[in-house]
C-alpha cells in the first residue's frame, strides 16, 4: 500500500476516514475508510449490500454520513457540499443503470456535461464556441459515437448508453471518477473495450470502478478493496483479497 | 448541428395566424357595416380576446410543466395576481364616476367604511406603477414559493399538490372582505383604461389586438428560452434530475427561473384578461381553473408551446358552445376529453399530428433508411 491509511491526508486525492451512515437503525456503512492516490484506479467489490453505493452517495453528497471525514485533494470537505459543488470540483459519477437525457442527442448530452459556467443566466446567453465544438467532437470519437452524434440518446444501444454516459462525466473534465457496475449488460467484447476506456481514463484522472464481475476486475489489473458491512474487508491485489479466508466466506463463495 | 431552429415550421404557422388574427379581426369587427357576412360581431371580440388571454396562461403553464416537468396545478394564482393588479388600476381609474361618488375611495372600500385607501393600493392609479405590479406581484410569489419549494427538493405529485393548495389559500384569502380587494364581488364596473372607454368597441378591438401581440412576444420569449442552452438543461432536469445534478448543475435555480418567468407571464395574460371580460373575482384563483388549464395544454401537446395556446383556444371554444347548448354536460365533456387525450394522444393535438407527418414523410422518402444505426463500440475497429 502507497498510502496507509490515516497516514498524510495531502498525499491522496480522496481520502474517507472513519465514515458512518445509518439509515433507519441500519449501518449501511460503519467506520469505512479509504484512500485513492492521484491518478490511480481502484476496483471496489463486495456482496450486496455491502455499502458499495452509499459510499459512492457519500462522496458525492447524495447522502450525508453521521460520522466521519471525507475530503477531497486534502482540504475540502465533502460532507459539506451539495452534489452540484462536488460535481464542480471535479469529481464525476456515472449511475449502474445508464442514465442520459434521452430526449437530447447523443451531441447535446455531451454539450450539457461540459464544464463550463454552470448557473442558469450566463447557461441562458451562452453560445456553442469553436472549441466546445472541437471538444465534442473529441469526445464522440473517444466514445466511439461519432456516427451517433444526431440521434437521439435514447435509440442508443444498452451498451452505447453506458459509453455515453463515460463521455459525459469525461466531458466534465473530472479528478475523479465513480464507475458504478461500467460492464453491466455487456457484451464480452464491450466489456473488454470498457476494461480499456477506463484503463485510458486512469492515465490523467482517478477511477474508482464498482463492478461485480470478477472477470472484469482481473482485466483491469489494478488494486482491489472488499468491502463487507459497511466497511473494508480487505485490500490489495486481486490475488491477495481473492485468496483472503474472510472474501472467500462472505463473498466469492467457497 | 443539432441545434433546434428558433422557429419550426409549426411556430411559424402559429405566429402568423395570430397576427393575422390580431389585424383581421379588429379590422372587421370595425371597418365591415354588421351586416355584411364577415363582420366579426362586437360580443365575439373580447371572448376571442380572452381565449387569447387563457392560450397565454397555457403557453406559460407548458413552459414550467411541458419543458421541466413541474406540474403546477396553481397557475390560476398567478394568472389572477395579474388579472388583480389590473384589476386594482381599472378602480383607480373610475375616480369620483362610482356609485358613492368618492374621488379616491373604489365604492367597496366606502360601503366598508374605509376611511382612506389601504397602503397597499397606493400607486396604482398610475398604469406603469400597475403595470410593473402585474409582473413583479406573480414573479414574486413564484420566487418565494419555489425558492422554498424547490430547495427543499420537492417534487412530483407533493409539488402539485402545494401549487394547489397555494391558489386555494389565495381564494380564501380574497374572498374575506377586509382584504382589502373587493372579498367575493371582486371589482368591476370599470370605466376606462388610459383614458379610452373600457366598453368602446374600438378599446376592446385594441385591447383584443394588444392581446394577439402579447402572446405573440411570449410565445418568441418561450421559444428563445426553451432553444438556449439553458432550455435544454431544463429539458434535463424533467427526463433525469439526478444525472443533471450530478454532473454539476444546481437544479433548483433551473426550477426557480422557469417558475418565476412562467409565473409572470400568467400574470401579463391576467392582466390582459381583466380589462377584456371587465370582472375579476376571486373565484379566478379556484382551484378548477388552474386544472382546466392544465387539461388545455394536455389536449393541445404538453412540451410543443404551439400545442398549449391551441388547446387554450380550442377547449374554450368548447366550452362556450357547451355552455350554451348543454351547460349540465360540460364538465363532464371536458373529463371525457381529458381521459380521451391521455389515452388516445398522449401527445396531443399538435404531437399527434406531427407524428401522422413524419410517418408520411418517412413513407414518401424510402431511399433514405431510417435514421441510419452507428456500428456499435464492440463494431468499430480497434484504435
Amino acid at each position: 500500500m502507497t498510502t496507509p491509511i490515516g497516514g498524510k491526508l495531502t498525499n491522496a486525492l480522496l481520502y474517507l476516514d472513519n465514515i458512518s451512515v445509518t439509515f433507519d437503525g441500519f449501518k449501511a456503512l460503519n467506520s469505512l475508510s479509504l484512500s485513492i492516490d492521484q491518478n490511480e484506479m481502484r476496483a471496489i467489490i463486495g456482496p450486496n449490500g455491502a455499502g458499495k453505493t452509499t459510499m459512492m452517495d457519500v462522496i458525492t453528497g447524495k447522502t450525508r454520513p453521521n460520522g466521519g471525514t471525507a475530503t477531497f485533494e486534502g482540504d475540502k470537505d465533502l460532507t459539506k457540499l451539495d452534489e452540484a459543488s462536488i460535481a464542480g470540483l471535479g469529481i464525476g459519477r456515472k449511475f449502474q443503470t445508464p442514465t442520459v437525457f434521452e430526449m437530447h442527442t447523443v451531441e447535446d448530452n455531451i454539450l450539457l456535461a461540459l464544464k463550463t459556467d454552470r448557473r442558469p443566466f450566463p447557461v441562458l446567453f451562452s453560445k456553442r464556441t469553436r472549441e466546445e465544438k472541437e471538444r465534442i467532437d473529441a469526445l464522440l470519437e473517444r466514445v466511439r459515437l461519432t456516427g451517433a452524434r444526431h440521434r437521439k440518446a435514447g435509440e442508443l444501444s444498452h451498451g452505447q448508453k453506458q459509453w455515453l454516459e463515460i463521455g459525459m462525466l469525461l466531458a466534465q473534465e473530472p479528478k475523479l471518477l465513480l464507475v458504478d457496475e461500467p460492464a453491466a449488460g455487456m457484451t464480452d467484447q464491450e466489456t473488454a473495450d470498457t476494461a480499456d476506456l477506463l484503463r485510458e481514463i486512469a492515465k490523467t484522472a482517478s477511477v474508482v470502478v464498482v463492478e461485480h464481475d470478477m472477470v472484469f476486475v482481473r482485466d483491469l489489473g489494478v488494486k482491489v478493496t472488499c468491502l463487507h458491512e459497511g466497511s473494508v474487508l480487505a485490500e490489495g491485489s486481486l490475488d491477495a483479497v481473492s485468496s483472503n479466508e474472510r472474501v472467500i466466506e462472505v463473498y466469492l463463495g467457497r | 448541428m443539432s441545434r433546434y431552429r428558433f422557429l419550426d415550421t409549426a411556430g411559424l404557422i402559429f405566429l402568423a395566424v395570430v397576427l393575422a388574427m390580431a389585424v383581421l379581426i379588429p379590422a372587421s369587427n370595425l371597418l365591415l357595416s354588421p351586416d355584411h357576412p364577415l363582420h366579426v360581431p362586437d360580443y365575439l371580440v373580447p371572448l376571442l380576446g380572452k381565449y387569447l388571454a387563457f392560450a397565454m396562461l397555457a403557453l406559460a403553464l407548458d413552459l414550467v410543466w411541458g419543458y421541466c416537468g413541474i406540474l403546477s396545478l396553481g397557475h390560476g394564482a398567478f394568472f389572477a395576481l395579474g388579472g388583480y393588479a389590473m384589476g386594482m388600476y381599472l378602480m383607480r381609474q373610475i375616480g369620483p364616476r362610482g356609485v358613492y361618488g368618492n374621488p379616491v375611495l373604489p365604492d367597496f372600500m366606502v360601503f366598508l367604511n374605509y376611511k382612506e385607501l389601504p397602503w397597499f393600493w397606493l400607486g396604482f392609479d398610475q398604469f406603469w406603477f400597475a403595470a410593473i405590479m402585474v409582473v413583479l406581484v406573480p414573479g414574486a410569489l413564484a420566487f418565494c414559493f419555489g425558492w422554498l419549494a424547490f430547495r427543499s427538493r420537492v417534487t412530483g405529485v407533493y409539488l402539485s399538490i402545494i401549487t394547489q393548495a397555494l391558489t386555494f389559500a389565495l381564494m380564501l384569502a380574497f374572498f374575506r372582505n377586509d382584504m382589502g380587494f373587493g372579498g367575493n364581488n371582486g371589482m368591476t364596473d370599470f370605466k376606462d383604461i388610459l383614458g379610452f372607454p373600457v366598453q368602446a368597441q374600438g378599446t376592446r378591438a385594441t385591447l383584443f389586438a394588444l392581446t394577439a401581440l402579447a402572446l405573440c412576444g411570449a410565445y418568441l420569449l418561450s421559444r428563445w428560452v426553451v432553444t438556449s442552452k439553458l432550455g435544454k438543461v431544463v429539458v434535463a432536469v424533467r427526463d433525469a434530475e439526478s444525472r443533471t445534478r450530478f454532473i454539476g448543475y444546481r437544479v433548483e435555480n433551473y426550477k426557480l427561473v422557469v417558475f418565476t418567468l412562467s409565473a409572470m407571464l400568467a400574470g401579463i395574460a391576467g392582466a390582459l384578461y381583466v380589462p377584456q371580460v371587465g370582472i375579476i373575482n376571486p373565484s379566478e384563483f379556484a382551484p378548477a381553473n388552474s386544472i382546466e388549464a392544465v387539461i388545455w395544454v394536455a389536449v393541445g401537446g404538453r412540451g410543443t408551446l404551439v400545442g398549449a395556446a391551441l388547446g387554450a383556444f380550442l377547449v374554450n371554444a368548447g366550452k362556450t358552445w357547451f355552455t350554451g347548448v348543454m351547460p349540465e354536460f360540460w364538465l363532464f365533456a371536458l373529463g371525457a376529453l381529458f381521459i380521451l387525450t391521455t389515452l388516445l394522444m398522449p401527445k396531443g393535438i399538435v404531437g399527434a399530428v406531427s407524428d401522422l407527418l413524419g410517418l408520411r414523410r418517412k413513407s414518401e422518402l424510402p431511399s433514405v433508411p431510417p435514421a441510419a444505426p452507428a456500428p456499435p463500440p464492440a463494431a468499430a475497429p480497434a484504435e
